[in-house]
Formats: structure tokens, sequence, C-alpha cells
């Protein structure tokens, strides 16, 4: 009777494991570094030595299953001990735990390498997003869900990469040691990419260490492991790795903008250092059409030395000088100058020539006007 | 319920059960304690079963349609607390209060009055537990791990309900357990030596032993975290100087040998029925014992292989992992005593052998994941995944569960004295098997495939195998009221059932009448 | 039976037992503790530095320094370098700066751990800033010190290490005004 699910079940294992490319994914994938392959021939290394142990233990029952049964007239034997047997399947799975020990441990000491890295990320948990912070590079970034809500509640289709997608993913270059330093800022949580077989928990106040080396570029993605309330099924990681070039330029772009951000943030700008920077941008920029002292060149270039934009509300100003006055030879300066340079030049000109406003304009309300303007 | 149960208390007996409600409430008799525990552990096995019900539903489908994800989690959470302390412990316990006595030749418990005790806590604690779900902020949400800071500094309201649930539920396991140790140690039948002790007896007795060891332990670890959550210290806290990965420490180091506390009597309970439906005594008694024994032992040094993740020192995964390998010998021997127990004997293959050959094949699957989850940097892939939870189900569902209807099958016409149906029995098995099987194996593979646990919602690669994994569940669900349907037609009547209804059984349980009368062994049997 | 003891007595036994292992549970806590320090589990560092006091000219370390702000603590926190080389055996020092931007006084513990954990054992602090817990008054910056040694026993294969800092609101429980404005 036991023999039709021992012959489904046997069908159905070597089916699946024969064709691992099926939509029905039934193993581990080998992944993306020589970790991850170490790990995955040691996985079917163990599996194929419990499914020959499992051929023949069960084998064993199935056997007397079929003809040691009392409807076939057997009679039961008598014998009920023996120490050599017993010894036997002591040492016998002994030494095959052995020889599963070796490649393991092998295995092990080679993820704990501790040799110097190329590249450090500081990983740190939040409820329910991941943040990266490139070491030594004043890159940082939250990486959050980018799957619409719509999709989650059945109200969209939902896309191939379903509840695996971020808005920023980790970006890293291929052949490089990437270290990772994990820690968590509430819950424990853990970092987990299946093609690099790295998993590490993210605890709060203690930090954890992993290291990956990454052969092929692509996009990578994993989910947080640990169990870290509401949404721990709605923080995934996605890493995408690009060529050393194209890394090295995503990473200068990056840090760009985050020297730019840095300047708008961290200082807190005075009226004179934005009129005195604002003076020199205002010698560069503005003063072929609208001359030294602000009189311009009516009728092609007003003055604005009293004008109208110029003494009025200063978001029409900003506004102005931002986004340019179409039509005219008045040109949209926010995609040539800096935050802070079209800062400085609008308080510069509402400050000069006697324009004496006495009010400035900072690089964050540039910031805010040009986010709100990408949104 | 009780109308149901007092159709078997035969009072025929010149000391009889009283009459009505009270007889419950009040008794101190082994049988009718032993009945009280397997009906609650029945009804907690139903209502964890339910909680199971609105995970697999919820994951029948990629995408969020019957519960929010903080609901969800309070379903994973109590699904795990109700099946570990209200199904299998209990159970386990109500066929220790039963057979026990009657293996050893016992006239009762050594401590009658405290094992009525010892069950009355339990239905306190869990509606402690379970009404926590109808609380504004819910049920407990943390996973029945309940790791800190989760569970204490981000935890709902109702933790501290949960704590003394558990604080109830530890009080009456360590009981219960003084209890079978007394019972074994001091009541056995003249003649009765250790080494001639059922294995079910043994295997309760070292179980027993487990508990009193660990159960401390956890109501240390939930102490510390009500200390942490109302006075104010920092146990398990790093700002206060404490270590979130001290919890787990603390929690696994009862958790692990809690794993075998749930197995070993299951182990037992096989023990004896693979031999009477063989026909043919057990093969390797004595290195049972002592396999049993070194299951046990090493159950204390291997608590860490379940935080290989937390970054744990090189030395210690490979000592972690070497220990959790090294239980593969100990079980491997079991397993095959089992089959050479089996072999050249005269096999028959009633309900209660179905369920013991089934648990012996899936157990040792749930065994082969456990190895392969020892191996530490495999265990980095695996971890958290529903490998893990395949693995643990497949030890747990086949292994304590069917140990547990085993158990049921083989010692029902001794408890009602009625002969339960055959068809009814097989048709209970094949059903559990197929849906067991269609709903725990296909869990390898999206965890190998890289499904995380504990998520309510999953990408579409995943949809195919967990829509067959709900199916298997509701079909696994469905066929236990069928249980309690075979259940209860074998109570109201049946066959006749003789004092010793298989031919191959041994022992002194089946040398009284059945159903077993109310009082047994009165005077000690004589035992050669 | 006859050779079995007391009822009683076993009982008694067994709950002292129960007893045993309820202690025992406490127990893990310094014990984990001890076990931590001596073989650096999860990055705990080792105590004071009883190794020679000889600079050890033959190798240097790159010694990392992180800070992580835990959930809901507003205070800039940062290390003034990111990293800095230090040869085993000698004293460095790596300043903090630790500013509060909010409006109240504010008290705050750092909690430090160290990666990798093979490291963790032989990295000593002889003054730090996590030792006792800092107080700052509304926009109150201050400047806090850690000084440390590397083990001249680190292991040479270890070349770098990293230092890192949790920061924690603590004003809840130890208000400022009671709280010792040490660092």
């Amino acid at each position: 009777m036991m023999r039709h699910p021992h012959v489904w079940m046997g069908l159905l294992l070597w089916s699946i494991f024969s064709q691992a490319n099926a939509a029905w994914t039934v193993n581990m994938a080998p992944g993306a570094t020589e970790i991850s392959h170490a790990v995955f021939d040691l996985h079917m290394t163990i599996f194929w030595i419990c499914v020959v142990i499992g051929i023949i233990v069960f084998g064993a029952m199935f056997w007397s299953m079929m003809v040691h049964r009392r409807s076939t007239g057997q009679v039961a034997a008598k014998f009920h001990e023996s120490t050599t047997v017993e010894i036997l399947w002591t040492v016998v799975p002994l030494l095959i735990l052995i020889a599963m020990a070796v490649p393991a441990t092998a295995t092990l000491i080679r993820m704990y390498d501790t040799s110097e890295p190329d590249i450090d990320i500081q990983i740190t948990g939040y409820q329910w997003k991941w943040h990266y912070k490139y070491l030594g590079q004043d890159v940082e970034f939250f990486s959050n869900l980018a799957t619409p809500a719509e999709q989650i509640h059945n109200k969209e289709a939902k896309g191939e990469h379903y509840l695996l997608e971020v808005d920023k993913p980790l970006v890293l270059p291929i052949g490089a040691k990437v270290r990772f330093l994990v820690t968590s800022a509430d819950v424990i949580h853990s970092w987990w990419v299946p093609a690099f077989a790295v998993k590490r928990d993210a605890i709060p106040g203690f930090v954890n260490e992993a290291w990956t080396r990454i052969d092929k570029p692509g996009i990578y993605r994993g989910q947080c492991a640990e169990l870290c309330g509401k949404d721990h099924g709605f923080m995934p990681i996605v890493v995408d790795v690009k060529e050393k070039a194209d890394y090295e330029k995503w990473l200068a772009d990056r840090k760009a903008e985050a020297a730019q951000l840095k300047e708008l943030t961290s200082k807190e700008w005075t009226l004179d250092e934005l009129k005195e920077r604002g003076d020199k941008i205002y010698h560069t920029t503005c003063v072929a059409c609208h001359q030294a002292e602000g009189q311009g060149l009516p009728p092609m270039f007003p003055a604005l030395k009293g004008s109208p934009i110029a003494t009025g509300p200063k978001a029409d100003h900003l506004h102005r000088v931002y986004f340019g006055k179409p039509g005219t030879a008045m040109a949209a300066f926010g995609k040539q100058l800096s935050e802070v340079d079209i800062a400085a030049v609008v308080t510069y000109e509402r400050n000069a020539w006697g324009n004496n406003k006495g009010d400035m304009v900072t690089p964050k309300e540039v910031l805010e006007l040009k986010q709100a303007e990408s949104k | 319920m009780s109308a149901v149960i007092d159709d078997h208390g035969h009072a025929d007996h010149a000391h009889g059960p009283a009459k009505g409600l009270m007889r419950w409430v009040l008794t101190t008799n082994h049988k009718d304690i032993g009945t009280l525990y397997l009906w609650f552990a029945f009804c907690m096995f139903l209502l964890g079963g339910s909680f199971a019900m609105v995970i697999r539903a919820e994951l029948f489908q990629p995408g969020l349609q019957i519960v929010e994800p903080a609901f969800f989690n309070q379903m994973t959470t109590m699904h795990g607390l109700v099946m570990v302390f209200g199904a299998v412990m209990p159970a386990f316990v109500g066929l220790a209060n039963w057979m026990i006595p009657l293996m050893i030749g016992a006239p009762d418990m050594a401590l009658p009055r405290m094992n009525n005790f010892s069950f009355w806590l339990l239905p306190a604690a869990f509606l402690l537990l379970v009404s926590t779900l109808f609380t504004p902020g819910g049920g407990p949400n943390f996973g029945w791990t309940f790791y800190a800071p989760l569970s204490t500094t981000y935890a709902p309201e109702s933790v501290t309900y949960f704590i003394f649930a558990i604080h109830l539920m530890g009080i009456s396991s360590i009981m219960g357990a003084i209890n079978v140790i007394a019972t074994i140690l001091n009541l056995r039948a003249p003649g009765m030596t250790l080494m001639k002790m059922p294995l079910f007896v043994w295997t309760w007795l070292i179980t027993a032993f487990l508990l009193i060891a660990v159960m401390p332990v956890l109501a240390g670890c939930v102490t510390m975290m009500l200390m942490d959550i109302h006075f104010g210290t920092s146990f398990f806290s790093a700002a206060g100087g404490g270590d979130p990965v001290l919890f787990q420490h603390v929690f696994w180091f009862f958790g692990h040998p809690e794993v075998y506390i749930m197995i070993l009597p299951a182990f037992g309970a096989v023990s004896q029925i693979i031999p009477t439906f063989s026909r043919k005594p057990l093969f390797g008694y004595t290195s049972m014992v002592y396999a049993t024994a070194s299951i046990a032992f090493l159950s204390f040094i291997v608590w860490a292989h379940h935080m290989f993740v937390v970054g744990i020192p090189l030395v210690g995964e490979l000592f972690f992992m070497y220990a959790t390998m090294l239980i593969a010998v100990p079980t491997g021997v079991k397993v095959f005593n089992w089959a050479s127990t089996m072999w050249q004997g005269s096999l028959t293959f009633e309900t209660p052998m179905l369920f013991a050959v089934a648990f012996v094949i899936l157990f040792s699957i749930g065994g082969f994941s456990g190895l392969m989850l020892a191996i530490a940097p495999a265990d980095f892939q695996y971890q958290d995944t529903y490998f893990v939870v395949a693995h643990f189900h497949y030890v747990l569902v086949p292994g304590a569960i069917f140990g547990i209807f085993a158990s049921a099958y083989y010692w029902l016409p001794k408890w009602t004295g009625h002969m339960y149906d055959e068809t009814l029995g097989k048709l209970h098995f094949w059903l559990s098997f197929v849906g067991m099987n269609l709903t725990f194996f296909p869990m390898h593979f999206v965890g190998l495939a890289g499904m995380p646990r504990r998520i309510p919602d999953y990408n579409l690669q995943f949809a195919d195998f967990n829509m067959v994994s709900s199916i298997g569940a509701f079909m696994f669900g469905a066929t236990q009221i069928f249980f309690l349907f075979i259940v209860i037609k074998t109570i109201r009547g049946g066959a006749p059932a003789p004092a010793k209804p298989w031919d191959g059984a041994e022992g002194l349980e089946w040398s009284v009448p059945s159903p077993a009368p109310y009082h047994t062994f009165t005077t000690p049997p004589e035992v050669k | 039976m006859a050779d079995s003891i007391s009822l009683k007595k076993l009982v008694t036994r067994l709950l002292g037992v129960v007893v045993a292992m309820f202690v025992f549970g406490f127990a893990l806590v310094p014990l984990y503790d001890v076990m931590c320090k001596a073989f650096g589990i999860n990055g705990k560092t080792a105590g004071q530095y009883e190794g020679e006091q000889v600079v050890d000219q033959s190798r240097q370390v790159r010694v990392q320094f992180l800070s992580t702000n835990n959930i809901d603590m507003p205070w800039e926190f940062y290390p003034k370098h990111d990293e800095l080389t230090a040869n085993p055996g000698a004293v460095n020092e790596m300043i903090f700066v630790a500013r509060n931007p909010t409006d109240r006084p504010m008290s705050a513990q750092a909690v430090p751990s160290i990666a990798p954990s093979e490291a963790a054992a032989y990295f000593h602090k002889t003054e730090c800033f996590c030792f006792t817990q800092q107080v700052l008054q509304p926009g109150q910056q201050i400047e806090m010190p850690v000084r440390f040694i590397v083990d001249r026993d680190m292991p040479k294969d270890v070349k770098h290490l990293t230092l890192s800092y949790t920061l924690f609101d603590i004003t809840a429980r130890h208000p400022p005004v009671a709280a010792n404005t040490g660092g």
C-alpha cells in the first residue's frame, strides 16, 4: 500500500532536480559568487548523500513491507539484538558525517576571510527599509519598496519583480571585495541576497560583518530574512552590480549630489555671504545683459535696479531666475547654476544698487523649488 | 464534551468516578486526567489548526486578500504557540497520564492532586493567551520565538498577558514532569527494573528530565522580558548595556531541548507500536535507551545552530555545527533499529502501524533536511526560509502528530472498550498522509528558491507551490475533523475490544480488561 | 519499590533542580558576558589592556569608525575621521562629535561594537564616552574622545577592524537632571 506514494515521490524528486530551469523552481540557484557556488555544491553534496542513505534505509523498509507481511504467510523471526550491527551503524554514519564536515569546514573558513576589502558598505536595517552607506565616500541613501500598494491590494496586475523592487538599489562593481557592516536602528533584521550566499542579522547596538565578491554584472534580489514586525515581508533588497567603469561613474555622480546636498544643508548662509557670492556670479553670468549697475539695456534687457521683480515678492524673483521668461532673452538658470549660486545671485540682486530689500533666498529654498519641480 | 466522555466512564468499580461535571473538575484519577489532557490537546490542535488555515488562505495567492500583515503575524505566532504548548505537549502528557501507570503496574500517578492542578492551569493559560487576540493592540505578533527587542521594546500591550500565559504553561509542564519522574522512579511494580520498562516509559522519563531542566530557563527568559518591559532593567536592551542576542541564547537553550521534548515520547510510542504489528520484539532495546539519552544530552549543546547568522565567531560556528551533526548518529541508530524490527517480521498494517511507519519515513526526511540545516555555510542560505518551515513541520507533523495519532489508535480500544472502525482509520491516515505531504513538501522548494518565512505576501515565482501547499493544508485540516468523528464513533460503540486487541502486543497495559477499569493495579502485578 | 527513595525526598530534589535551572537562566546573563568578553562574541570589546606597553612597529591595523543613531535619536553624532591606522600596542585616540539639535535637554548612551568578532577580544578601550551617559543641553555640542589599544597578540591576518557606536536616547529612563554629565 505504501508503494505508490513512494514511487510517486521518487519520480517527483527525480524530475524536479533534473530540470532546474522549469517554471516551478525547486532548488537553490548557484548564485553569482565563488562562495555561493561553493555553498551550492555543498548543498547538493549533502542532498545526494541524504538521497542515497534514504534509498538504502527506505528501500529496506519497503522491502520488508512488501515481503515480510503476514498476508504472505511470513512467520516472524525472533532476533532482537546484535552488538556488531549496532556498532556498525554507529560508526558508519559517523564516518559519513566526518566526510561531510570536511568540505563544510573548508567553506566556512573561506567565508570568514578577513583580508582587506576594496569597498566598505554600512547596511542599517530600519522598520521597514534598508539604509546603505558607502564608507569614506559620503554617499548614503535609503532603499524602499517600490511596488505600488495597488498591486499589493490586487487593484493592479502584479509585475515580474512584485515585492522585489526598490526605489534606489545598492550599486556595486564586479570583481571587488565588498565588506558589509550590518547593523540595525530598531529591531533585528537580516540582510539576505541568495545569489551572494550572504545572510547576516542586523542587530540593534551591534555590528556584524560579511563580504562578497561578485563575478557577473546584473540585478540581484533578496529580502529581509528575520521577522521584524508588520511589514517584514515588504522590505526587499536589490543590488545592481555594474562593470567597474559604470560603477565609478555612478559613484562620482552620487558623490557630486551628496557634496551639493551637504553644502546646502550643513551651512547656515548669512545675507552677507550670499551677497558676496552673488556678486561674483552676477558679474560672470548676468552682467552682459543686465549691466554692472543693474541698469540693463532697455528695451531688450530690462533694468534690475528698482524693477518690480527684484523689489517684489522673493518667490516671484526666484521663479523668474530659475525658470526664465519664455519668449525673451531671459534664460532659465535653474539647470545652469547650482542651488547656492541661484540663491546667491537672487539675494545679491535684491540687495544691490539701492534695492535694499534686506531679505535673502536660501539655497534650501532653491532646493525645495527644484524638488517641487521634479515631482 | 463531557457528555461524550461520560459514556466511557463505566462506573462498575466499587470506587467508581463521581457523577456529573465535578468529576472532571476535581478528579485525581490518572485516567480521567489523561482524558482531559487529550481532549484539551485536541481542542488546541483544532484551534492552532484554524490559525494555520488563515495563514494558508492568505498565502493561497500572491497579494493581500484576507488579512492584513499585522494580523497575519499574530496568526503565525499563535499557531506556533498553541501547537507547541497547547496541542503537542499536553497530548503527550495525556498519553503519559493514561499509559505510564498502566505500563509499569502502578495504581495511579505518584502525585494525583498536583496532577489535577497541572491540568487545570492549562485552560487558564490558553484562555489568557487567546483572549489577547481581542485586545485593541492585538495579540502577540513577534513569532513563537519572540525575539527581543521585537517582543519587548516594540511589542504590543498584550505581551504581559503572553508572559503570564507562558508562566502558567511552564508551571503546568514542570509539575507534570515531576509527576512522571516520581511515578516512574517510585511506583514501578515489583520486578519492573529500569531496563525492563517499555520504551514509551523510558522516553517519557528522559523527556521529563528535559522538561524540568529547560522549562525553568524559559520561565527565567520571560521573567527577564517582563522586568525589561515593566521594571526598567536591560537584560535584552543594548541601550542599557544588555544584549538582544543574549535573548536568543537563553531562548534556544530552552528551545532546542524543547523540540526533543516534542519528539521523544513519539519515539517511545512508535517503539511500542512497530514491534506489535511486526510480531517481533523491538530490535536493540538497550541501544534505543542509550540513543534516547544521547539525543537528550546533545540537545543541550547545540542550541546556537538556530543562530548561525547572528554573527558567531568561526570557532563557535564550527563547534555547534559538529555537535549538531552528531545528533544524526543516535537518531540514525533509532531509525535503523525500527527498520530492523520490521525486517523479517510478520507485518500487518492496521491504522496505528500505518501512522508509525509513516512516522519513521517522514521523520527521517525531516532528519535529512535537519542534517542539511546543520551545515553552517549552507544554513546561511536556508536560515529563516520556507526550507526551515518544511524541515520542522516534517519532524513535528508526521513526527509528533503522527506519533500521537498512532498512539491514539493503538490505545483507543484500551481507553474506550471499543474497536475503532479500521476502514475509517485507514482513510484518516491516507488523507492525512497525502494532505501533509502536499502541504509541506513544496515548502522545501519555495524555501530553496528564496522565499523567507513569516511573510504574508510573496513574489509571483512562489505562487504555484504556495497554492499547492494551501490546498494540501485545507485537505489536512478537514481530515482532522474526520478524526474527531472517528473517535466519537469509537467512544459510542463499535466492536467490543478484548483485553489485548493486538495479537503481537506486549506489556502490562494489555493485562487489564478493556476498557481499563477506573482503578487498576491496586495490588501491584508481579513482573518476571 | 523498596530500594527507591521516599517520594517526598524525590520531589524535593526535583523541585531543587527546577529552582536551580531557573536561577541558571539568570546566571546565563553574567556567564554570557564573560564568554563574550573572552571570545569577542557579538563584537563585545575586551577589558583592560594587560599586555606589554611596547608598540609593535612591524605592522599596522586599519581602524574604521562607524556611528549609528538608534531610531528616534535626533542628535548629530559622527567621528571626526572615518578611519585611522594604528600600531598594535600603541594608544590611539579618536574624537566623536555629538550635538543636541532639539530644544530640550537629553541624555544618551553610546553602545560600542567591534567587527570582525575575531578581533573584538583584542581591542582594549582605555577611555570611552560609552562608559558613561552623555547629557546635552539644547543646541549644545561636545567632542568626546575614545582612547584604545589594539592588542599585540591580535592575529596577524586581521588587517582591519571596525569600531561601531550606536547612540540610544535614554532620556525617558535617565532624565538629564539626575544624570551625571560625564564624558
